[in-house]
């Protein structure tokens, strides 16, 4: 990685807060033309470290360089390449969909013709054409959440910082969205952003888990998926509480979380476990539908990750 | 400053003050409202104040001095009763404000020469009435006296001489001693102060609120822009209330306009910049839209109204309250309203008022450029 395609360069940044150590020691390299995705669930500190970096929150300690630009001294200078979208709709609800694109453009300098051809086709990859002079107010959430996405696109930023943007958005308007930034790569943008679905961070090229303000670790979705020591063996059963109580403790069991009809259970050794396992259930007259073993998700490497002390992992 | 970024704020901030109905309303309605309630509702000629009476003696002589008090345009003699238990529950009820008592004898005494005293009871609740009814009496008896003392000089055959002194009244700059004279140009002073302070005060509160300040903040924006931006459209909306309660003033109240347009407006100018700043400040502080609009209220109105002079004479209060009124803008405002509009007064003698509001608009202006940071805390 060569230093001219690093657009984000994070280095120990950390944030306290009175009551909480927000971000701790947080490093994190973006490429020109990747899409990062930081991935936690709600406090681990993503939203905290992405102001940092889009220079509207001062870290304690640590640096950052945005493109180029100190965020610490030169945050202004940052702020004209970078684009920032807050968790909260930031739009102005009382103005219509053109009128905050044009808004956001003029700040930018974005001239006459470029907003034109420029937000016309967001628009239309948004789905957004034929809403022009509806109010930003009167919007869906999905439809509000690609008019700040097209609103921060507007002006061509180098690098893009998303907070938890598909947070609450349909299935459909998702899927516009992600069109809208693998599209962006070609241009050369380096996108970090953040989310609590695991499910979207797999589209991301690289992640990071981020836990109680730290990075655990950071790799892309399937090398992290191969440092996973052990097998997840999901157990489908009508009283999951059950299961995880009776198999906290069986031998060669790391961990047990509770999924939606059942449990994954990381263990060490699939094929050995599985039938000790089918045995100890059967014998406790404890039911079940299915026992075997799954592909990990993410997910799964996030709980084995931040559940007790990284059992699961290999680093 | 940037041209384009500039643009993009007023441009912004036009189109949501043209949505907003609230602010809308305000920016016409208000003017007009207290234009029109100051300029009927206050008045503080105190004319025509209820009397009761009860004449004991019902002669001639003291039919005679009622109807003094009937003359007067300061009394109005409302009914005439029969018993002293009549007028204390009158006053009681509120039906009147003055009761006077004649005593029976009445003539008996006056024909004798000796001091006649005829009884008033003033309904003191409302101490500034009552002070005033009994000078207003003082007075109408006065006249029958001197009525009197006539009368008595003519019979006994000596000649009659006038007064030795008597003053020679010219009330100046408001001839007519019309409360409107005096209001009017207050009021204008009042309606800039609430509406540049108050519509300003919702500005950034807004941002916080909805959630737009932080993507803001994220943009190249310099907090200059922001301020300018943002106060520019408010700027123009204060000219125009400025104009339209001048306008009412003088064309329909018919205050008289004697000083220079240009005076006017310079110092319209320099008072709107005092208190758009002052609004924007409270604004960044607070954050909050309604204890913006509380805090701009409390800081504006009520110091306009009570502190500047525009009812009670600054001269006339305690030497503490007349140092702080030296800290309200609205005061120096008020000054230079009524002497430009009544005394047509040039722009050298009003130097210091001047002055005043020029350093109250640097001050002010420093401050809310240094109190806005594009940074979350």
């Amino acid at each position: 990685m060569s230093p001219a395609t690093v657009a984000i360069h994070a280095s120990d940044l950390i944030k306290r807060f009175p009551d909480v150590l927000a971000v701790d020691r947080l490093s994190v390299e973006v490429k020109a033309g990747e899409i990062f995705g930081l991935v936690g669930p709600d406090g681990a500190g993503k939203t905290t470290a992405l102001r940092m970096l889009a220079g509207v929150l001062m870290p304690d300690l640590g640096s950052a360089m945005i493109a180029g630009f100190d965020i610490v001294r030169d945050a202004e200078a940052a702020k004209a390449v970078i684009s920032y979208m807050p968790q909260r709709f930031g739009l102005y609800e009382d103005l219509t969909v053109d009128e905050n694109i044009r808004f956001y453009a003029d700040i930018f300098g974005v001239s006459r013709t470029e907003r034109v051809q420029r937000a016309s086709r967001l628009l239309d990859a948004a789905n957004l054409t034929q809403f022009g002079h509806r109010l930003a107010g009167k919007l869906s959430g999905g439809m509000k959440q690609k008019l700040g996405l097209v609103c921060a696109l507007v002006h061509r930023p180098r690098v893009i910082l998303l907070d938890e943007p598909t947070n609450g958005v349909d299935p459909v308007s998702r899927r516009d969205f992600w069109q809208i930034l693998y599209s962006l790569l070609g241009e050369g943008v380096a996108i970090l952003m953040s989310t609590a679905y695991l499910d979207e961070a797999e589209r991301c090229h690289r992640i990071a888990l981020l836990h109680q303000g730290r990075i655990l670790f950071s790799d892309t979705p399937s090398e992290l998926k191969k440092h996973f020591r052990g097998a997840i063996v999901a157990v489908v059963s009508p009283s999951p509480r059950r299961v995880q109580a009776f198999l906290a403790n069986a031998e060669g069991v790391l961990n047990v979380v509770l999924v939606g009809d059942g449990v994954h259970l990381v263990v060490d050794d699939a094929e050995r476990r599985i039938p000790e396992l089918r045995r100890h259930m059967v014998s406790a007259a404890l039911p079940f539908d299915s026992i075997e073993q799954v592909v990990p998700t993410i997910e799964d490497l996030f709980v084995a990750a931040t559940s007790g002390s990284h059992r699961g992992m290999d680093r | 400053m940037r041209w384009h970024r500039l643009k993009a704020i007023v441009r912004k901030e036009v189109i949501q003050i043209r949505r907003d109905l609230r602010s809308l309303l305000l920016i016409v309605a208000m003017p007009l409202l207290l234009m029109l309630a100051f300029g009927y509702g206050v008045s503080f000629d105190i004319k025509h104040i209820p009397v009761f009476v009860y004449d004991r003696e019902g002669s001639q002589q003291s039919q005679d001095l009622l109807k003094h008090f009937q003359a007067s345009e300061y009394f109005n003699v409302v009914e005439s009763v029969a018993s002293y238990s009549a007028l204390v529950q009158a006053l009681d009820a509120g039906w009147c404000r003055v009761a006077i008592v004649i005593p029976s004898d009445f003539s008996e005494q006056l024909k004798t020469g000796g001091p006649v005293g005829v009884q008033a009871l003033l309904d003191a609740t409302d101490n500034n009435t009552a002070n005033v009814s009994i000078g207003y009496s003082e007075a109408v008896i006065q006249t029958y006296n001197r009525k009197v003392q006539l009368e008595w000089l003519q019979r006994h055959g000596q000649s009659t001489r006038q007064p030795a002194v008597s003053v020679d009244a010219r009330t100046w700059f408001n001839e007519n001693l019309e409360s409107t004279a005096n209001i009017v140009p207050g009021v204008i002073a009042i309606v800039m102060a609430v509406i540049g302070s108050f519509l300003t005060s919702l500005t950034i509160a807004r941002e916080w609120e909805r959630g737009t300040m932080e993507q803001l903040m994220s943009t190249p924006v310099t907090p200059l822009e922001v301020m300018v931006g943002k106060l520019v459209p408010y700027f123009v909306i204060g000219l125009f209330d400025t104009a339209l309660c001048a306008g009412i003033g003088i064309w329909w109240f018919h205050v008289p306009f004697r000083g220079q347009w240009s005076v006017f407006v310079f110092s319209s100018i320099l008072f709107l910049m005092v208190v758009l700043s002052l609004g924007y400040f409270i604004s960044v502080v607070t954050k909050s839209q309604l204890a913006a609009s509380q805090t701009a209220l409390i800081a504006t109105f009520l110091p306009a109204f009570l502190l500047s002079g525009f009812i009670y004479p600054i001269d006339q209060m305690p030497a503490v309250i007349q140092l702080i009124t030296r800290f309200i803008p609205a005061r120096y405002f008020m000054t230079i309203s009524r002497d430009v509009f009544l005394k047509g007064t040039p722009i050298a003698l009003l130097r210091d008022e001047l002055l005043a509001l020029g350093l109250f608009a640097a001050v002010l202006t420093l401050l809310a450029t240094r109190a806005f940071h594009k940074k979350l805390s």
